[in-house]
């Protein structure tokens, strides 16, 4: 039997990059000297993992190159190597060096070798220097637990096999195991059955058992090693080699391995790595925990027993009674409950925790501020915050490049923060919460904060705006956004390479979010980042124009009022404005930008419903309004394409499409209207 | 029985692989064939959500068990008269490949016909003819002394949806 082992590659690779993630925050908790060792064990196990997901799969390179940060760490781990900073440096740059070569076997290009080969080299150096009394330690420590009668024997491998309670439940037989052994050399197998329950107490599925086996041969240790590598994370085992009188503890053997390896792999170099191809295709799966699963099977489960309760109602009408009339209801009612729960729960599992965004940002000071030599502490708040997939994906670029410009241009160099009476340190904090229903998050830096005046300068010399116009506050923050704006003095390679802040404003905008910014000058700034909870679902007022149900987001809707004739003023005859209070908002009669035929003409008696995107103000003039709901967001693009004016289509109670208004764009029609109205219907007869 | 309809049958099981079905039907009289392979089901005449500022053939979009799926009427677009939809009156619903991969769209026609099996070498390339461009169809096959007009639905449909965009950027 083959099994196609490509089909698991992208779960690998997923879990590796996920594993890398956990090694580089764990190196970055890790305090210099005095290192917890909870946090360099989740690191190992990492790299283990990695390493031996690559081995499996065939990526040498990778599993050869993990090795060596593999053996740093657990030397790292046992105690016998003390964490210190340049070592972790090389760590977190083998970190880097592995999620490209990991990348480059995804994307299927060739592995820059060179920069490997270099790290490897310098982790060598660090396995090398001073650890000659670290491996008399393990040695001595190995001598001092084993039991004498193990010098007895002249060559061979000694194997303490101690497997966790729960490793037979991942289908590994340790029978099995120790026949392979066998097949390596004369096996001798003690068994030590000195945690055997009575037969009460015992459960068939664990494994209380642990092992002493000798084998007489003089094979690799990798061979041994093989056979034990499935089982790794579920037992504890040791070998240790016998040669005569002397002990050599394995992790000598590793060592000699890593330098074996080290030579080898310059054979595929020489290639390098032209272009870096990032062509990251977004990863189409998602990791769910189990209790949203198990959450999601419960409901259905209540589903179906409401659904089995109405049904048992329906079996003779003949005889209806309003007895029963009652319990529809009530069944009614319970559905109702039921689909909405339920819809809750799926929306959930497309939920993320935000500390998915938040995770680089971590390295990401720290190496800033290595670079540019400032003291930034970074706080991080309500990681747990959920967010849906789809936003944090698109919301990373846009945070990351709000953070640069804190660290660049928003904290000062601890001389200068001294000289204000600023601790040396600056502080970024990154908040993320819910409030109504919005997350927010904000990124707060203590810093220097805006200068009002050099903003307004820069926008008068880049003829953003008139040089005599005076600004609210706001407006001039407003000006950050404006594209081709930059306050930076000088452009670095942090901050101000051109994906300038109108990026972000545009990113945060179709995501349906938007951002505001507080800024004092001497002490700091504050970005406010509004995201809708999810793409999926939205709260829409439902609108009637002629026989046409349209859904208005209610997030955009200002207020909806019935037109007075005396309120209507003209413009050339055609711009129509409606006065509302002291402004003038033009008005958009939907039934001739949509071409609905509609009995009504006039203005007199209708309804306008005063919408607002991108900051501007339009009246919708309407038929009727409908009742408001929560609507499934369904793409016309999936099978059609864009329409202007129209964000997407739902599903009404009925089963009919109705069309859900994107007020931005309708703007944007209302006032290009070239760009709208009726369709050159001839042109297209054309084609046909 | 006809001479075409025995050779086929009778062949049929030897060049298998050649052969392919086709679901045929009406078009103000004329009997056109798309791919059966393609076609996801076929339902009745409903009415449509119309979607502004598309050419006059998009009828609309209908709700296909959650899937928003638009509609095309194969008179307007082949600019045939306009006949009042009746009882015959049929969507297609297609699955039509695009470079943004696989749409759903349906078609609107007067009614289905049958369903043929027709040969590769049974198919001929079509003339030149100026009213519809030869771009959307397949080839014309003959099946008990009719004419079918295979269309060749991926361009046809496509098109329809992408030249709309770009007459209306001129």
């Amino acid at each position: 039997m083959t099994i196609d082992i490509t089909q698991f590659h992208e779960t690998f690779f997923e879990e590796s990059f996920e594993g890398l993630d956990i090694m580089e925050s764990g190196l970055l908790n890790l305090d210099i000297g005095a290192a917890d060792n909870d946090t360099v064990n989740s690191i190992f196990r990492a790299a283990h993992s990695i390493k031996g997901g690559s081995a499996t799969f065939g990526f040498t390179e990778v599993a050869e190159f993990t090795h060596g940060m593999e053996t740093l760490l657990d030397e790292m781990r046992d105690g016998s190597r003390d964490v210190t900073q340049g070592s972790v440096d090389t760590l977190l740059q083998s970190v880097d060096c592995l999620r490209e070569m990991l990348a480059a076997s995804r994307d299927k290009t060739p592995i820059d070798t060179e920069n490997a080969a270099v790290l490897k080299g310098e982790l060598e150096a660090i396995l090398a220097s001073g650890n000659n009394s670290a491996v008399t330690n393990i040695v001595e420590k190995t001598e001092t637990a084993d039991t004498p009668e193990a010098c007895e024997d002249r060559e061979g491998w000694k194997i303490k096999f101690k497997p966790h309670h729960d490793m037979l439940r991942t289908g590994n037989d340790p029978v099995r195991m120790f026949r392979e052994l066998g097949e390596l050399g004369e096996l001798t197998v003690e068994v030590d059955i000195s945690q055997l329950p009575i037969l009460d107490d015992l459960d068939p599925e664990e494994s209380y058992l642990s092992w002493e086996l000798m084998l007489k041969s003089n094979i690799e240790i990798e061979k041994v090693k093989e056979i034990f590598e499935w089982v790794e994370d579920e037992c504890d085992f040791e070998i240790v080699e016998i040669k005569g009188d002397a002990l050599h503890s394995n992790k000598v053997e590793k060592e000699d391995l890593i330098t074996d390896t080290t030579e080898v792999t310059p054979v595929t170099a020489a290639k390098p790595a032209g272009g870096k191809t990032t062509a990251n295709t977004d990863s189409a799966s998602i990791r769910v925990s189990i209790d949203k699963v198990d959450a999601l099977i419960n409901m259905v489960g209540e589903l179906v027993i409401t659904q089995s309760m109405i049904g048992q109602l329906d079996c003779d009408f003949d005889d209806f009674d309003i007895s029963r009339m009652e319990k529809l209801r009530d069944g009614l009612t319970l559905l109702e409950r039921n689909t909405r729960e339920l819809q809750e729960s799926v929306m959930r599992i497309r939920m993320l925790p935000i500390s998915f965004a938040f995770n680089r940002f971590p390295r990401m000071v720290h190496d800033l501020c290595q670079k540019l030599d400032k003291k930034i502490e970074l706080k991080m708040t309500g990681e747990q915050t959920e967010l849906d997939k789809t936003v944090m994906e698109k919301i990373g670029d846009p945070l990351v490049h709000l953070v640069r410009n804190s660290i660049d241009h928003g904290i000062e160099i601890p001389e200068d923060r001294l000289a204000a009476g600023k601790p040396e340190s600056g502080t970024i904090e990154l908040n993320a919460f819910h409030k109504g229903g919005n997350i927010i998050i904000e990124i707060k830096d203590d810093g220097a904060g805006f200068n009002k005046d050099r903003i307004k300068a820069k926008a008068i010399e880049k003829e953003l705006i008139g040089s005599d116009e005076t600004l609210s506050d706001e407006k001039i923050y407003d000006l950050l956004f404006q594209p081709g704006f930059s306050t930076a003095e000088q452009l670095s390679d942090i901050s101000g390479r051109g994906v300038g802040m109108d990026v972000v404003r545009r990113n945060i905008r179709e995501l349906g979010g938007n951002i505001d910014v507080k800024s004092e000058e001497g002490n700091g700034t504050t970005f406010t980042i509004r995201l809708p909870l999810t793409l999926a679902i939205l709260d829409g007022q439902l609108v009637c124009v002629g026989d046409e149900i349209y859904i208005t987001p209610l997030v955009s809707i200002v207020e909806s009022l019935q037109i007075k004739k005396e309120f209507v003023n003209n413009i050339a005859g055609q711009t129509e404005l409606y006065k509302v209070r002291d402004e003038y908002i033009p008005i958009v009669r939907m039934h001739d930008m949509f071409g609905v035929s509609v009995k009504r003409k006039t203005l007199e008696g209708g309804l306008l419903v005063v919408v607002e995107g991108d900051g501007k103000k339009v009246g919708l003039l309407v038929d009727e309004l409908l009742g408001q709901q929560q609507v499934v967001i369904k793409s016309l693009e999936t099978n059609y394409k864009r329409v202007d004016g129209v964000s997407g289509a739902t599903i009404l109670g009925d089963g009919t499409v109705a069309l859900i208004l994107d007020v931005d764009g309708l703007i944007e029609l209302s006032r290009n209207p070239s760009t709208s109205g009726s369709i050159p219907q001839s042109s297209v007869r054309d084609v046909a | 029985m006809s001479t075409a309809q025995y050779v086929d049958t009778n062949t049929s099981v030897d060049v298998m692989t050649d052969t392919d079905q086709y679901l045929t039907f009406i078009l103000a009289g004329e009997e056109y064939g798309v791919d059966i392979l393609r076609v996801q089901e076929i339902k009745g005449w409903d009415s449509v959500t119309p979607i502004p500022n598309t050419p006059n053939y998009i009828k609309g979009v209908i709700n296909l068990r959650g899937t928003i799926v638009p509609i095309i009427d194969l008179r307007h677009r082949f600019a045939l008269e306009e006949i009042p939809y009746g009882a015959t009156t049929v969507v297609i619903v297609l699955k039509v490949a695009s470079d943004n991969g696989n749409r759903t769209m349906g078609i609107v026609v007067d009614a289905v016909s049958d369903v043929y099996n027709v040969s590769a070498e049974e198919m001929k390339s079509p003339p030149d003819f100026g009213t519809i461009s030869i771009d959307y169809v397949k080839g014309l096959a003959t099946v008990e002394d009719k004419m079918v007009i295979v269309l060749e639905i991926d361009k046809l449909l496509n098109s329809g949806v992408m030249d709309s965009t770009e007459a209306l950027l001129q």
